[in-house]
């Protein structure tokens, strides 16, 4: 490798912007609020999800967005709070509200999410940077928030998308111990019934055993039962799922939580210049951009992809043009990203991925809609109930 | 870099010098290399070694020098047509993607993607006489035929960036559509066409005023609108046709560079991503990155009569007499 970027440094002065009639100055300030969770022990805790996931992918996008905003005269400042615990989170959103901000990314579980609805006047915008949780897209409605992380159902639909083209429609379903893996499964079961899908067995890992010594020989028997294609396995904190593949009583492949995962970012994408965005991140941070980090990075895009367009830079303008027909995303997925108007959900294809490769983007071809097909994953219009555009 | 033996490039050499055949030079982004196209026969003569990660190429003024943006190697890299060997490494900052040269044939412009700034190497001196801030991951580069500009566009800013040339300021920013992949001014200097990949459109500017005078869209039956993302842009020299590659589109749009309207869409390979008409102006080639080969459109009958296997994921393409 021939590298010069040394050399180039040495030459004196980077020539700087030159002053163009420059527009009158526009400052946006936004929150970020990151609530670190404790995931509680799991048998597979070797590598420990990073605390600083979703805040990284913020910092990245506030610098992307001050790049752009030199030419614009726009800045943009992160005001970045977070903890283990949703109150104290709560008393600094209100906090930074009273000092004028009023753009907030959270990276919660849904439950603060509804305490920092509740806190926050509605004049303040709220994106949903961290919360998997259908419910929210759904019934729940927190009023005018917008939601950057994919839904549970979207991702479980983009795996059983798949799943129906490889024609593995027999599925062995097993969930762990918690309410999300409970919401996973349920999710999964919903996608079996849209595409075609048949859970053929349904199972609950409950054992305390570790598994890291004892896999072999108690995951073959318990993976035994009615013949399956696959076996789908609900683990969202990763307590057993991790050794599932090469441990079913058959021959079969292991996808979910595991093994082969839908997912809204991962180290594996590259196409579509995603390679630079995850240079990008990876020079600052040392660590590899994950689907919180990219949920982060892509709602601080938005916003200032809006205050780039309109010039405006408070909340009600940036959230109309968010739900507006003028206003599209580019964010290295292949195609331009845009909110759905009922459930405020930022709609994006999903990636499936094995731990050291890219298998395929969801939707699959063929899967139809009559608007976009990006559609067909996740709760469409008539399935919720939520209006975030009114 | 190059590990062909003596005899075998002088051999070559003789060969070529003696033919004087057309050729097209293409370069494979996932093979290191660089195809060498033979334009009478359609074949393939030469398979070439080259640094990481090959993308952008250009053919030096003289026509004698082909200068590669080796993106992986941090280097642009000057590549002997004659002797087929790579003989300079210029300086070009961190990733190069996309150049331009100035049309004296000296100044390169290079886009620096991952660290936003354009580059200016003297290709005489082999040194860097500038390096301008611009937005995020910059992209496409063109210089002027007048010499008096050079725009790079940002993928992520999705601007235009006008860079004076006599004093390497940036004077102004036009905004076009998302993710802006590449800039190319018309013959007479005075528009400049502009893609915007995941926009999917394609924006014409006036270069006096540098006001926008028309978006183009396109519309395929039978592909969503999302997946037509426009790419590489050639006008062609008459002043009559403009070609847009449409990357995961598999087609080229054929343009009437005077009402703007879009008369044909040409099917080609897999991700067709730039193109370079052959010296006489007859057909124009197109890169397919997927598909991995080269489609051959008459450029009369705007017909696409043949495919040309080449490398993985070939990218860019020039051709020379």
């Amino acid at each position: 490798m021939l590298k010069y970027a040394r050399h180039l440094m040495l030459i004196s002065g980077i020539i700087s912007l030159s002053a163009t009639a420059a527009p009158p100055p526009v400052n946006v300030d936004i929150a970020y609020i990151g609530q670190i969770v404790d995931q509680g022990p799991v048998l597979s805790n070797l590598i420990p999800e990073p605390d600083d996931a979703g805040a990284q992918g913020a910092t990245l996008a506030i610098k992307d967005s001050n790049t752009t905003g030199r030419f614009l005269n726009q800045h943009y400042t992160l005001h970045e709070s977070s903890s283990e615990d949703a109150k104290l989170l709560t008393e600094s959103a209100k906090e930074l509200y009273g000092k004028g901000v009023r753009l907030f990314i959270l990276n919660t579980p849904a439950d603060t999410l509804a305490q920092l609805r509740d806190a926050l006047p509605m004049d303040s915008l709220l994106i949903n940077a961290g919360s998997r949780d259908d419910a929210l897209r759904t019934t729940q409605c927190l009023p005018g928030m917008l939601h950057t992380i994919p839904s549970r159902a979207m991702l479980a639909d983009a795996l059983a998308q798949w799943l129906i083209m490889r024609r593995w429609s027999r599925w062995m379903l097993i969930d762990g111990n918690t309410a999300d893996d409970e919401a996973f499964a349920a999710a999964i079961k919903r996608a079996a019934k849209r595409f075609g899908g048949k859970v053929v067995e349904e199972k609950h890992w409950s054992f305390d055993t570790d598994l890291r010594r004892t896999a072999q020989q108690e995951l073959p028997p318990f993976t035994m039962g009615k013949e399956y294609d696959v076996v789908v396995v609900a683990d969202e904190r990763g307590d057993f799922g991790e050794f599932l593949p090469y441990n079913t009583g058959l021959p079969r492949p292991v996808v979910g939580t595991q093994g082969l995962m839908p997912v809204g970012w991962h180290k594996m994408i590259e196409a579509w210049g995603a390679a630079q965005l995850q240079s990008r991140f990876e020079a600052q941070s040392g660590r590899w951009m994950n689907e919180k980090d990219y949920a982060s990075w892509a709602a601080v895009r938005s916003i200032a992809e809006a205050v780039t367009r309109t010039g405006k830079a408070d909340s009600a303008s940036i959230k109309d043009y968010l739900l507006s027909d003028q206003f599209e995303l580019a964010a290295f997925k292949g195609r331009k990203l845009n909110f759905r108007g009922w459930s405020g959900q930022l709609r994006q294809p999903i990636a499936l991925v094995q731990p050291r490769a890219l298998v395929s983007q969801s939707p699959q071809a063929g899967f139809l809609h009559p608007k976009t097909e990006l559609d067909t994953l996740g709760y469409d219009e008539p399935e919720s109930r939520c209006r975030v555009d009114r | 870099m190059n590990k062909k033996p003596l005899v075998a490039a002088l051999l070559l050499a003789t060969l070529s010098g003696a033919t004087q055949a057309a050729t097209a030079y293409i370069s494979n982004e996932k093979d290191n290399t660089l195809s060498v196209l033979d334009l009478d026969t359609w074949t393939v003569t030469d398979t070439i070694d080259v640094g990481e990660r090959p993308r952008g190429i250009e053919l030096s003024k003289d026509k004698t020098k082909l200068y590669i943006c080796a993106s992986d190697s941090d280097t642009v890299q000057v590549l002997d047509l004659a002797t087929h060997k790579i003989i300079a490494n210029l300086p070009s900052g961190e990733d190069p993607e996309q150049f331009a040269l100035a049309p004296d044939g000296r100044m390169l412009y290079i886009s620096n993607e991952d660290d936003a700034l354009v580059t200016v190497v003297d290709t005489e001196t082999h040194e860097v006489v500038a390096q301008i801030e611009v937005g995020v991951e910059p992209e496409g580069m063109a210089v002027s035929p007048d010499g008096r500009w050079a725009v790079n566009t940002t993928e992520t800013t999705n601007m235009l960036h006008w860079i004076d040339t006599s004093t390497y300021e940036l004077v102004e920013n036009t905004l076009v559509d998302q993710r802006p992949r590449y800039v190319q001014f018309t013959p007479d200097g005075k528009q400049l066409w502009a893609s915007s990949e995941i926009g999917g459109t394609v924006t014409v500017v006036d270069v006096d005023s540098r006001a926008v005078i028309k978006n183009i869209t396109f519309e395929i039956k039978g592909i969503h609108p999302d997946k037509v993302q426009p790419v590489g842009v050639k006008l062609s020299a008459d002043g009559r046709y403009a070609f847009v590659a449409l990357g995961p589109a598999n087609h080229v749009a054929v343009i009437d560079a005077k009402t703007f309207e879009v008369l044909e869409y040409l099917l080609v390979g897999r991700r067709v991503w730039q193109m370079a008409f052959t010296p006489d102006n007859k057909y124009l080639l197109t890169t397919n990155g997927v598909s991995g080969d080269v489609s051959v459109i008459d450029v009369d009958d705007l017909k696409v009569i043949k495919s040309v296997k080449v490398g993985r994921y070939p990218w860019g393409v020039v051709t020379v007499n």
